[in-house]
C-alpha cells in the first residue's frame, strides 16, 4: 500500500494564527460594550469602518504583491489591528481621518515591510501617532461619559458626525465634546492646582476618570481571558503595569499633590488596552521571557515619563513605538542559557 | 518536585526547561499482551542497522544459514554484526528499499526461511557473568549485535566503553518512553522484567557504576510495579525504580539524565563525561539474552498502533520481517489509514510503502488517520510569538535558527547552537505558523556538514593541483638544465679534432663510425644477427599467431572487396 | 580670516602626522586577500570562469578586474561567501555558472582507451593514473569533476557519471511547504521566458 511522505511531527497541531486572533477579538469584546455604553455609537462605526477598510487595502495590497489573498486575510490580522486602532481613537474622529490611518497602518506599515511577521512597528499604534500627529484637534476632541453628558448623541447624529454632516441642530461641538480625564489632569496641574483639589470635581470616579476606569476594568477582564487561554503571556502586561505603577508610586510618594497616585495612571488612557493588546503583539515585541519583561517595564516607564513631563497626554503609543525600535536589541542580550552550556557561553 | 521511589521515600527530582503535554494514546496498543509476530517468508536484513560503518556480508547467494548465525560482520570499531533471525537460505545480497526518510535503497541480505527456525551452535552460556572481565563482556555484546534500541542504533559495546579515565558513578536505564503511542518498552517492562533486571545487573557490573537509576513515566503503573518487584527480587539493592512526571521528551537522554540527576551533560560531550552511561530498557534485556544465553540481538517488540490499523497490538518481531507482514497480522489497516509513520508521531518519519523490513532499532509502526495526523496547510510567516522557545527542552531559540537557517546562514544558525537541538518536534508542534521547524534544522545542520566535506575536498584538491603545478615546474626546470648542461657540453667539443664541422654532424658519424666497428666485430667472431634463429617455443607460437592474425586481416579485406 | 587659515592649515598638519604615524605605528600584517579569496572557492581547477584555475580567479578577483560570480562549481554559496569578504554586494550567478549540475566523476570506459595520456596532462589535480601505451585510470576519490579531461580525449572514451545518492550521502533537502522568498515566487515575466529560451 502506498502513503503520502508528510513531515515530522506527525500531531495535530493545537495553535493557530487564526485561534489567537479570534480569541483576541473576543477579548476585546466587553471593553468595546463598555465603551459604547459610557461614550455611544462611535466606536462601533469606526470598528466598522476600519476593519472593512483594513481588509480591502490588505487584499488590495496582496494583490499588488502578487501573493495569494485568501491565507493572509483568513488569518484576521488585519482585523485586529483595525480593531484595536478603532478603540484607541475618539468616537467622533472625521471618518477620513479614520481612513487615512488604517490605509497607513496596513499598506505601509505592514504590507510595505513585508506583510504579516515582518513589521518592526505596530501597525495600530504607528497609525494612532500619524493621525494624532497630523491632526491633532480632531484627535484629543473626545466625549464626555453618559453619566456626565448631557446631550448623548444617538447613532444616526453619531453617524452624522464622523461622516461629515456636522453637529446636529441646536448643539455646537464645544457642548458635544470633553477632555479625557488625562488631558485634564494635565491642564490642570499645569495651572498648578493640587491633586486634592482637581479630584473633587465630578469628572473624577474612585481611581480613574468616571466610565474610563469601567472601560478599563473590562479590557482587564478581556486581557485576563487572553492569559487564561495562553494567547499572551504574562511578563508584557505585569511588567508594563508594574512600571506604570512603580513610576507612579515613586513620583507621588515623592510629591502626592503634584503627582496622581498610581492607580490613576494604571486605569486611565491607554494603559490596560495597551498592557494587554497592543504591548504583547507578537511580531514588534521582544520574544525571550527575560526580554519581555525588560520590553513592558520601559514602556510602562517611558508611558509615565511622557504623560508627566512630554507634550502629549496619553503616551502608550509612542512609548510602544521606541520600544519596537529596541525589541531585537533587548531579544539580542537577554537569551537564554542553553542546556549544556555554561552561563558565560558567548552569543 | 519529589515523587515517589522504591529506595528513598522521596526523592528529589529536577526539572528541564520546556517540553509539552501531549495526549499519549497509549491505551491504543497496551490493552493486551504481547503477541508473537509469524515468522515471514522473507527476511530482509539491511547491512546498515547501526550509528557507523555498515557491517560487511559474510554469506553469499545460495548459502544456508542457521538462526542466530552471524551472516555480516562489523567493520571497524564503530560497527555492529548482523545475524539471521533464522534458519533459511540466503537468496540474494543486493539493494532493497529500507525504511529511511530519503525512500532510497540500501544493501541487505535476503533470507528465504525454511521454517525450521534451527539455531546455530550459540557460544556457551555465562551464568556466573561476575566473574567475566570487562573486555570478555563487551567482546560477547559486540558479537550479539546489539545496538541502542531506544531509536538510536548505538553500537552498545562502544557506549559500554567509555575508556579507562572515565569512572561511571551511574548507570541510567531508560524506561520513560515519552513519545505517544509507543509501548512496546512499557509491555517489555511489564511482562519480562526479569529479563531487563539481569540485563541491568550485567550492566552494572560491567561498567562499574555505584547507583542504577531505571526512570520510568508515570503513565505506566504496571511497569513500574513490575520492575520494582523484579529489582526487589533479584536483590539489586543498588537499583532504584523512579517514577518521573510524563511529559515529553523526558525519555531524550540528556533530559532523562537531568531529571533523575540534575545534571547537565555538556554540549559537546556525552553522559560519559558526567558520569553516566544510559541504556533503554530493551537493550538490557539484549545484554541479558547475549551474556547468559550467547544468543544475538535478532528480534524485538514493535507496537503496532494508530487508528489506521485494525487490531493495534505490540508483537515480538524477527529482525528482518517486513512491516506489510506486520500489519497484515494486526489485522490489516482500516480504511482510515492516511499516513505510515516509522517510529512515534514527534520524531518517527513516514514511509511512502510498506515493504520495508524492521530492524533492530524500529520501536513502532504508526498508521494514522487523517484525525490524527492531519495536514497541517501551508506555513503562514513567523509571528514571532515565542511559543517555540518556551517548549524547547534544550532551552534553544528556535524562531532565531529558524530565520537563518531559511536565509541558509549557516553561519549564524550554528553561532544560535543549531547542533544542540535533539529535534524533538516540540518546537513544530506549538508553532501556530505550522512552520515545519525541525525540517530547516536539518536541512541545516546537514548542509553545515555537507559544507565541511566539501571543504576539506576543496583543500585536498588544491595540495594535489600544487604538488602537480610543482611537478610540472620542476620537470621543467630539469629540462632546462640538461639543454644548458648539452650547449655547455657542446661548446668545448670543437676543440677535440672535428674543429670547424658542424659538432650534429660529428656526433652523427662518430655514432655511424662506431656501429660498423661493432659490425665488423660480430661477423669477425661469426655471430649473425639473432633475431629469427634460436626462437623458443614461446616466441615461435607467438610469430604464427602474428602471421595467423596478418592472413585473417588481409582474407576478409579481400572478400570484402567488392568491384 | 588669515587666523582661520593658519588655524585650519596647522590642525591639518597635526591630524596628518597623526594618522601617519598611526598607519606605521600600527600596521596588522595580515594575509594577502588573493590567499582568502582562493581558500574560498572550490579548487576544481576547471577553468569554468575563464581563468586557467582558481588561484589566478582569486588573484583577479583580488585585483578587481573581475566579477565575484563567475565560479560555476562554487554556486551560490561560494558567491555569497566571496561578497561577504570583500564586502561587496553579491551577484546573481552568470547565467553558465548558474546552471545546476549534479556532482559527478570522470570514468574512462577502458575498452576504447587507446593510452595516449592527453587526459593526463589535462587533469590539474592529477586524478589519471596510467602511462604511454599503458591502460588509463580515473582515481574516482581524487577527482573534481572539474571535466577538464573531456575534450582532449581523441577517442572520446570519458564521460562524466554523477556520484550516486545512497542513504548515507543523501540530505534532508529544503522545506518547501513555507512562504518563498518574492523572487521565487514571482510568475516570470517575458523577459525572463525569453532569457531562458
Amino acid at each position: 500500500m502506498h502513503f503520502s511522505v508528510t513531515h515530522s511531527p506527525h500531531t495535530d497541531r493545537p495553535n493557530s494564527v487564526t485561534r489567537s486572533m479570534l480569541w483576541v477579538i473576543l477579548a476585546l469584546v466587553p471593553g468595546s460594550i463598555a465603551l459604547t455604553w459610557y461614550f455611544g455609537w462611535g466606536v462601533v462605526i469606526h470598528m466598522v469602518l476600519a476593519s472593512v477598510a483594513a481588509i480591502a487595502a490588505e487584499a488590495f495590497v496582496l494583490k499588488l504583491r502578487k501573493r495569494p489573498i485568501r491565507p493572509a486575510i483568513s488569518d484576521l490580522s488585519a482585523l485586529v489591528t483595525a480593531l484595536l486602532f478603532a478603540v484607541a481613537i475618539p468616537p467622533l474622529l472625521p471618518w477620513w481621518i479614520t481612513l487615512i490611518g488604517i490605509l497607513f497602518a496596513i499598506i505601509v506599515v505592514k504590507q510595505l515591510y513585508g506583510g504579516l511577521g515582518y513589521n518592526p512597528f505596530n501597525p495600530a499604534m504607528a497609525a494612532y501617532v500619524l493621525v494624532l500627529v497630523s491632526y491633532p484637534v480632531d484627535m484629543t476632541s473626545w466625549l464626555a461619559p453618559r453619566m456626565l453628558d448631557p446631550h448623548p448623541l444617538d447613532f444616526l447624529q453619531t453617524l452624522g458626525v464622523i461622516f461629515g454632516q456636522g453637529v446636529p441642530a441646536g448643539m455646537t461641538w464645544d457642548a458635544i465634546t470633553s477632555a479625557t480625564p488625562l488631558d485634564v489632569m494635565r491642564t490642570q496641574l499645569d495651572l498648578n492646582l493640587m491633586i486634592s483639589e482637581i479630584r473633587q470635581s465630578p469628572l473624577w470616579g474612585d481611581f480613574g476618570g468616571l466610565g474610563w476606569e469601567w472601560v478599563g476594568n473590562w479590557f482587564l477582564l478581556g486581557g485576563l481571558v487572553l492569559l487564561y487561554k495562553r494567547v499572551i503571556t504574562w511578563q508584557i502586561p505585569v511588567a508594563m503595569l508594574g512600571g506604570v505603577l512603580v513610576m507612579a508610586m515613586l513620583f507621588h510618594f515623592l510629591d502626592q499633590e503634584a503627582y496622581p497616585f498610581g492607580l490613576f495612571h494604571v486605569f486611565s488612557g491607554g494603559t490596560i488596552l495597551g498592557a494587554f493588546f497592543i504591548a504583547t503583539d507578537p511580531v514588534t515585541a521582544s520574544t525571550t521571557p527575560r526580554g519581555q519583561l525588560i520590553y513592558g517595564a520601559a514602556i510602562g516607564a517611558i508611558t509615565y515619563i511622557i504623560r508627566t513631563w512630554g507634550g502629549y497626554p496619553d503616551a502608550v503609543a509612542f512609548a510602544v513605538l521606541l520600544m519596537n525600535l529596541a525589541a531585537p536589541t533587548i531579544d539580542y542580550y537577554t537569551q537564554p542559557r542553553v542546556f549544556g552550556h555554561q552561563e558565560s557561553d558567548g552569543d | 518536585m519529589h515523587y515517589p521511589s522504591t529506595r528513598e521515600k522521596q526523592r528529589r527530582l529536577h526539572r528541564f526547561h520546556g517540553g509539552l503535554h501531549l495526549p499519549d494514546n497509549k491505551q491504543l496498543s497496551n490493552g493486551q499482551p504481547v503477541g508473537q509476530a509469524a515468522l515471514p517468508e522473507r527476511l530482509v536484513l539491511p547491512l546498515n542497522q547501526h550509528i557507523g560503518t555498515p557491517a560487511k556480508p559474510l554469506v553469499k547467494t545460495g548459502e544456508q544459514v542457521l538462526k542466530g548465525q552471524m551472516i555480516a560482520a562489523a567493520q571497524g570499531p564503530v560497527s555492529a554484526p548482523v545475524h539471521a533471525s533464522s534458519s533459511g537460505i540466503v537468496i540474494d545480497i543486493a539493494d532493497h528499499p529500507i525504511a529511511h526518510p530519503s525512500g532510497l535503497p540500501a544493501p541487505c541480505i535476503v533470507i528465504e526461511t525454511d521454517g525450521q527456525d534451527q539455531w546455530t551452535a550459540l557460544p556457551e552460556a555465562w551464568l556466573e557473568f561476575e566473574h567475566k572481565t570487562a573486555e570478555e563482556l563487551l567482546q560477547r555484546i559486540r558479537d550479539a549485535g546489539i545496538v541502542g534500541m531506544g531509536g538510536a542504533a548505538f553500537p552498545t559495546s562502544v557506549k559500554l566503553n567509555p575508556g579507562p579515565d572515565r569512572k561511571i558513578e551511574t548507570l541510567v536505564i531508560n524506561g520513560a518512553e515519552c513519545e505517544p503511542y509507543i509501548t512496546c518498552d512499557d509491555m517489555l517492562m511489564r511482562e519480562q522484567a526479569e529479563r531487563v533486571t539481569a540485563g541491568i545487573a550485567i550492566l552494572c557490573h560491567l561498567l562499574g557504576a555505584d547507583e542504577c537509576l531505571i526512570g520510568i513515566e508515570d503513565n505506566k503503573p504496571e511497569a513500574i510495579q513490575a520492575m520494582t518487584r523484579a529489582v526487589a527480587g533479584r536483590g539489586l539493592t543498588q537499583t532504584e525504580v523512579i517514577t518521573i512526571p510524563t511529559r515529553y521528551p523526558s525519555g531524550g537522554e540528556k533530559q532523562l539524565i537531568r531529571i533523575l540527576t540534575g545534571k547537565e551533560v555538556p554540549s559537546s560531550g556525552i553522559p560519559a563525561h558526567v558520569g553516566i552511561v544510559c541504556h533503554n530498557v530493551g537493550t538490557a534485556a539484549a545484554v541479558a539474552d547475549a551474556v547468559l544465553q550467547g544468543k544475538p540481538l535478532i528480534s524485538r517488540l514493535v507496537t503496532l498502533t494508530g487508528e489506521g490499523i485494525e487490531r493495534p497490538c505490540n508483537l515480538e518481531v524477527a529482525i528482518g520481517t517486513p512491516a506489510s507482514e506486520l500489519i497484515r497480522q494486526a489485522g490489516g489497516y482500516s480504511d482510515q489509514a492516511s499516513h505510515l509513520i516509522f517510529g512515534g508521531p514527534m520524531m518517527g518519519f513516514a514511509l511512502p510503502q510498506d515493504s520495508v523490513p524492521i530492524t533492530k532499532a524500529a520501536n513502532c509502526l504508526l498508521a494514522a488517520s487523517e484525525r490524527e495526523d492531519p495536514d497541517p496547510g501551508p506555513a503562514m510567516p513567523c509571528i514571532r510569538c515565542g511559543r517555540c522557545a518556551d517548549a524547547c527542552p534544550v532551552t534553544l531559540l528556535p524562531q532565531q535558527m529558524y530565520w537563518y537557517a531559511r536565509a541558509k546562514d549557516l553561519e549564524k544558525v550554528q553561532e544560535y547552537n543549531l547542533f544542540d537541538c535533539i529535534e524533538c518536534g516540540c518546537c513544530s508542534h506549538v508553532c501556530p505558523s505550522h512552520i515545519p521547524l525541525v525540517q530547516y534544522y536539518r536541512y541545516a545542520k546537514n548542509e553545515c556538514w555537507d559544507q565541511e566535506r566539501e571543504r576539506q575536498k576543496a583543500e585536498h584538491a588544491r595540495q594535489r593541483h600544487e604538488a602537480r603545478t610543482a611537478r610540472l615546474a620542476r620537470i621543467e626546470a630539469e629540462k632546462q638544465a640538461r639543454l644548458k648542461k648539452k650547449k655547455a657540453a657542446l661548446k668545448k667539443k670543437p676543440a677535440a679534432g672535428t674543429a670547424g664541422k658542424d659538432p650534429k654532424k660529428a656526433a652523427i658519424e662518430a655514432a655511424m663510425q662506431r656501429a660498423a666497428k661493432k659490425k665488423a666485430k660480430l661477423a669477425a667472431e661469426g655471430v649473425e644477427p639473432a633475431n629469427t634463429s634460436d626462437l623458443n617455443a614461446t616466441q615461435k607460437g607467438q610469430i604464427e599467431r602474428a602471421d595467423a592474425r596478418r592472413a585473417e586481416k588481409t582474407g576478409p579485406e579481400q572478400t570484402s572487396e567488392t568491384p | 580670516m588669515l587666523t582661520a587659515v593658519i588655524a585650519i592649515s596647522a590642525l591639518a598638519l597635526v591630524f596628518g602626522l597623526l594618522l601617519g604615524y598611526a598607519s606605521i605605528h600600527f600596521r596588522v600584517e595580515g594575509d594577502p586577500i588573493a590567499d582568502k579569496i582562493d581558500a574560498l572557492l572550490p579548487q576544481s581547477q576547471c577553468g569554468q570562469c575563464g581563468y586557467p584555475g582558481c588561484r589566478p580567479y582569486a588573484e583577479a578577483i583580488a585585483e578587481g578586474s573581475t566579477e565575484i560570480n563567475l565560479c560555476a562549481p562554487g554556486g551560490e554559496g561560494t558567491m555569497l561567501a566571496l561578497a561577504d569578504l570583500l564586502g561587496r554586494d553579491p551577484v546573481p550567478l552568470d547565467a553558465e555558472a548558474a546552471e545546476e549540475k549534479p556532482p559527478a566523476v570522470a570514468i574512462i570506459d577502458e575498452q576504447q582507451c587507446i593510452g595516449c595520456t592527453l587526459c593526463i596532462q589535462a587533469c590539474p589535480v592529477d586524478a589519471i593514473v596510467g602511462a604511454a601505451k599503458q591502460m588509463h585510470t580515473v582515481i574516482a576519490s581524487e577527482c573534481t569533476g572539474c571535466e577538464l579531461c573531456l575534450p582532449p580525449c581523441p577517442v572520446e572514451c570519458i564521460h562524466m557519471q554523477p556520484i550516486e545518492v545512497k542513504p548515507e550521502n543523501w540530505k534532508w533537502p529544503f522545506p518547501v511547504n513555507a512562504p518563498q522568498p518574492v523572487a521565487e515566487q514571482l510568475p516570470k515575466t517575458d523577459q525572463d521566458e525569453a532569457k531562458a529560451a
